[in-house]
């Protein structure tokens, strides 16, 4: 007898060790096309599945990588699924065991109540406002439920499907005094409201707004400081001054034609953050992409990396104080957005990865330019280390400045550099490898401290790594088409649909109207510039995605900033800052 | 020829016009050499080579609108930005450029200096106290500690070449290094004076004070218009004041060395003064391309930990020698 066919052996180890523990009549599970392991559960027994799962399940799930809702109002297709208004989604993750789960909480208009994670996860505490702030479901327990993304006068919330997606569907907008007046007044710091005390035995604080323009915020944030003389007490971030909506723009585009706006999310990474969309999409549909689409996008990937984390060098020098680094970042930055200018035909938002594909083959004499940076680069490299990071100030500045470990690390759900930076060894292109990354040959750059320093270092190393990628993509750039020949693929090959009626009827349908799908849910990661990005998409059979929730590193990775950042001085606190490496497009959304 | 004497009112009108124009073109000269350390052009659009770039800049400082900020102390905030050019071009009155140059020839040169430096230091502090700007009053508290802490290493580092000079007298001291210039016996004291000056004219990297990537502009985030031109003219001349007393002090001034002496005297002295003095204003700039800023308290613990002993050190050893060998 083959044990694979019996259904009790098909079931994932952890899904089975929950049914053992809580009772399989507690969770109804259901399949998606990524096939993560997908459990309902009730209200009342989801904190202590959670628990359970980060405590005591082997493996452990360590960190909460992504909790959002779900508007289920206007679904067509949930065949199987309990009845719910609005559905809280979980997905802790383990780094142990290397694998996912989604949890998933029904809830009923008019009872949109769940306790809060924050006892379990203290990253749950801005992604459970998020979803108060867009949604209206209620955390209870939570210390500041306040609107984190939208204003604090916002009426309604924003992604529930019944509020508008356009100003064109609302009244028109005017700005009197008094409206702007009191706009203002809702934005003043009340230190009171967050638990600060304003003065002490010995000394009265003083509340520092730094940003929302600031030369060293990096966008517009505000953090108030509470600061005793120059030592910085606490800190409270205040994001949302860059949110556009993204999720809800998702709601309204097809699938084909979200794709720029995937750029703008994180834009110092341009087309990696097409890259977990398309993928998504492409899992969705079932599109294997040809080996030639998978190096070219691992390439101009990995030249982001590059970009952004050239970006972040530059910026973190200015901020300590050294003034040169910056505009030789900047000279080498130029030169890689020149080869992408030359293969993309755009320099930061090149929108140029396609489902199933890439816009357009690359560009002839191409390895010529990448060539010459691929030798160029890493000479360069090696001449900052001695400037930066061998600078003897630089480190007395940076070491032991804003320290993490790994278990804080999992706490905060940090990612990506800040999480190699506390010593675990953990990059999702070499623990779980798309787009052909287990192809090639790299390394991944940890540090020691989980400090600031070690956290540019990783970065920099990282660097080193991708130029090492680039080389690889160039030495080995596969002949063949550079789209899919898939009918979902949007657009199809321009050649093909010249010759062939079918191919130029999907071309029609998947351009006039949208390329559609069978209903499913999928979730699709990447190691980003900056942490984990993930994209998890619900299809309801429409031309687009019902639901489009992106995870996007920085936003997690602000909210660390105050417990980094306490006791520090206020020039400390901007390399903390620095180090966080956000984009405030990326966090707002 | 007609006679050159210290304090003659062709001095007195060409030191003002010098100190004035090189002032202007240093700002245009770092610009440009900190644009080619970086990859850059610099300035080059306003005349040839764009060396008219300082009178663009004031032209665009003086016809921008004059404003003070309602909610500051306003007689304070506007006499705050005069005092530090005013004090730097007091300063450079007692500055010996070449035998019979110079406006004023004091018996205690250097403490007039010293004296001068201490003004400026006020212009920071109360442009940050008056702006009633957060950031600002971190910067001008800043600066206070900043300076007033560097002053003291600045003033004990000088008393050796004051002890070998056995004058406070700028001239004497010059005169003083005919056969030998005083950085070589005052090592020590040179190195403590070029870091406490630069921490004094809080320049890169001690300009924490500003400290854009901390505290915005730090003292001078209110200003705007001439009023900002007036700590930026201020600073550029106390630069200029660094890089021409550290000749004066350790290099032998107006003395040429090697013997390549010009035949005459004044024009000797005034060219290799000239020289003296612009390798140190690129030895600042430089520095400015190069360094990173300290944090504050790192800064305040290496000014009182380690140059502070430094000095006093240094000024043991050279009183002892001085005396062991005068008897």
């Amino acid at each position: 007898m083959n044990a694979a066919v019996r259904p009790e052996a098909e079931l994932p180890a952890i899904i089975k060790a929950l049914y053992e523990r809580f009772g399989e009549s507690t969770f109804v599970r259901q399949h998606t096309a990524e096939s993560m392991p997908t459990l309902w559960v009730g209200r009342d027994k989801v904190m202590a599945v959670l628990r359970y799962l980060r405590d005591e399940a082997s493996p452990r799930y360590e960190m909460l990588l992504d909790l959002t809702a779900i508007d289920e109002r206007m679904r067509v297709h949930r065949e199987g699924q309990p009845a719910s208004d609005f559905t809280v989604v979980y997905h802790p993750t383990s780094f142990s065991g290397n694998c996912d789960i989604r949890i998933k909480v029904a809830l009923r208009m008019g009872d949109l109540s769940i306790p809060t994670a924050i006892p379990l996860w203290s990253s749950a505490n801005w992604q459970e406002r998020e979803c108060w702030d867009l949604f209206g479901i209620v955390f209870t327990g939570h210390p500041n439920l306040t609107r984190i993304l939208c204003p604090p006068t916002w009426k309604g919330h924003a992604l529930r499907k019944d509020h508008p997606a356009r100003a064109t569907e609302m009244e028109p907008y005017r700005m009197s005094d008094e409206i702007q007046d009191r706009e203002q007044e809702a934005l003043r710091f009340r230190p009171e409201e967050w638990g600060l005390s304003r003065k002490s035995d010995t000394s009265e604080f003083m509340f520092l707004n730094f940003g929302p323009n600031h030369p060293a915020a990096h966008g517009v944030i505000r953090f108030a400081l509470q600061l005793d003389g120059e030592n910085v007490l606490d800190v409270v971030p205040d994001v949302g001054y860059h949110h556009r909506g993204a999720e809800k723009m998702a709601e309204r585009q097809t699938w084909h034609t979200f794709i720029p706006y995937t750029d703008r999310i994180d834009y110092l990474g341009g087309v990696m953050n097409n890259l977990p969309y398309v993928m998504a999409v492409e899992k969705m549909a079932g599109i294997q992409v040809p080996e030639r689409v998978k190096v070219i996008r691992v390439m101009l990937a990995e030249f982001f990396r590059i970009c952004s984390h050239l970006l972040f060098y530059g910026t973190w020098a200015v901020d300590l104080g050294q003034l040169s680094p910056l505009f030789y970042c900047f000279v080498d930055r130029e030169k890689a957005f020149n080869i992408i200018e030359s293969i993309c035909g755009a320099r930061m938002h090149p929108g140029w990865f396609r489902i199933g594909g890439v816009a357009q083959d690359l560009p002839k004499g191409w390895d010529k330019l990448i060539r010459e940076f691929v030798e160029y680069f890493p000479k360069r490299l090696t001449e900052y280390d001695k400037m930066v990071m061998a600078n003897s100030v630089i480190r007395q500045r940076t070491r032991g400045v804003g320290v993490i470990d790994t278990a804080g690390a999992f706490d905060w759900a940090m990612t990506g550099p800040a999480l190699r930076a506390t010593g675990l060894e953990w990059d999702y292109r070499k623990n779980r490898p798309y787009s052909g990354y287990e192809n090639f040959e790299f390394e991944v750059p940890v540090g020691v401290n989980g400090d600031c320093y070690d956290r540019a270092a990783v970065r920099v190393e990282e660097m080193r790594q991708s130029c090492r990628i680039i080389k690889q993509c160039l030495e080995n750039m596969p002949e063949g088409p550079y789209k899919s020949d898939h009918p979902l693929a949007t657009p199809p090959l321009k050649e093909k649909s010249r010759l062939d009626i079918e191919t130029l009827i999907n071309h029609f349908l998947g351009v006039s109207w949208g390329p559609v799908m069978d209903p499913t849910e999928v979730t699709m990661t990447i190691e980003a510039t900056k942490g984990l990005n993930m994209y998890y998409m619900v299809n309801d059979g429409g031309i687009g995605s019902y639901r489009t929730r992106i995870r996007t590193p920085s936003f997690i990775h602000i909210q660390a900033i105050p417990f980094l950042s306490r006791g520090l001085m206020l020039a400390d606190f901007t390399a903390v800052v620095a180090t966080t490496d956000f984009v405030m497009a990326d966090v707002d959304r | 020829m007609f006679e050159l004497t210290v304090g003659s009112l062709l001095n007195i009108v060409a030191m003002l016009a010098a100190v004035a124009v090189i002032a202007a073109l240093l700002i245009w000269i770092e610009r440009r050499v900190l644009g080619f350390l970086s990859e850059r052009l610099g300035p080059n659009r306003v005349g040839p080579f764009g060396i008219l770039q300082s009178v663009a800049d004031v032209v665009k400082l003086i016809t921008k609108e004059d404003w003070v900020p309602p909610f500051s102390d306003k007689l304070v905030f506007v006499v705050a930005p005069l005092i530090v050019p005013i004090a730097m071009l007091l300063s450079f009155g007692v500055l010996p450029i070449a035998p019979g140059v110079g406006v004023m020839d004091l018996n205690i040169g250097l403490l007039w200096v010293f004296a001068m430096a201490g003004l400026g230091a006020y212009s920071a502090m109360l442009g940050g106290l008056a702006s009633n700007n957060k950031f600002a009053l971190l910067g001008g508290l800043r600066a206070a500690g900043q300076m007033i802490s560097y002053e003291v290493f600045m003033g004990v580092s000088i008393l050796g070449v004051v002890i070998l000079g056995d004058s406070f007298n700028l001239r004497e001291i010059v005169e003083a290094q005919r056969d030998g210039w005083f950085v070589f016996p005052q090592f020590v004291g040179f190195v403590v004076f070029v870091i406490a000056g630069l921490a004094e004219t809080k320049r890169w990297p001690f300009d924490l004070a500003e400290g854009e990537s901390e505290i915005i502009s730090g003292f001078n985030t209110e200003y705007s218009g001439m009023k900002f031109g007036l700590f930026f003219v201020g600073e550029y001349i106390g630069m200029l004041l660094l890089s021409a007393l550290i000749p004066v002090l350790f290099f032998g001034g107006w003395y040429a060395p090697f013997g390549l002496e010009l035949p005459n005297p004044v024009v000797s002295g005034l060219f290799w003064m000239f020289i003296k003095t612009s390798f140190w204003v690129f030895f600042f700039i430089l520095v400015r391309a190069a360094l990173v800023r300290p944090r504050y308290d790192q800064l305040m613990n290496y000014g009182w930990l380690v140059m502070l002993p430094l000095s006093l050190l240094n000024l043991l050893i050279t009183g002892a020698v001085v005396l062991a060998q005068g008897n």
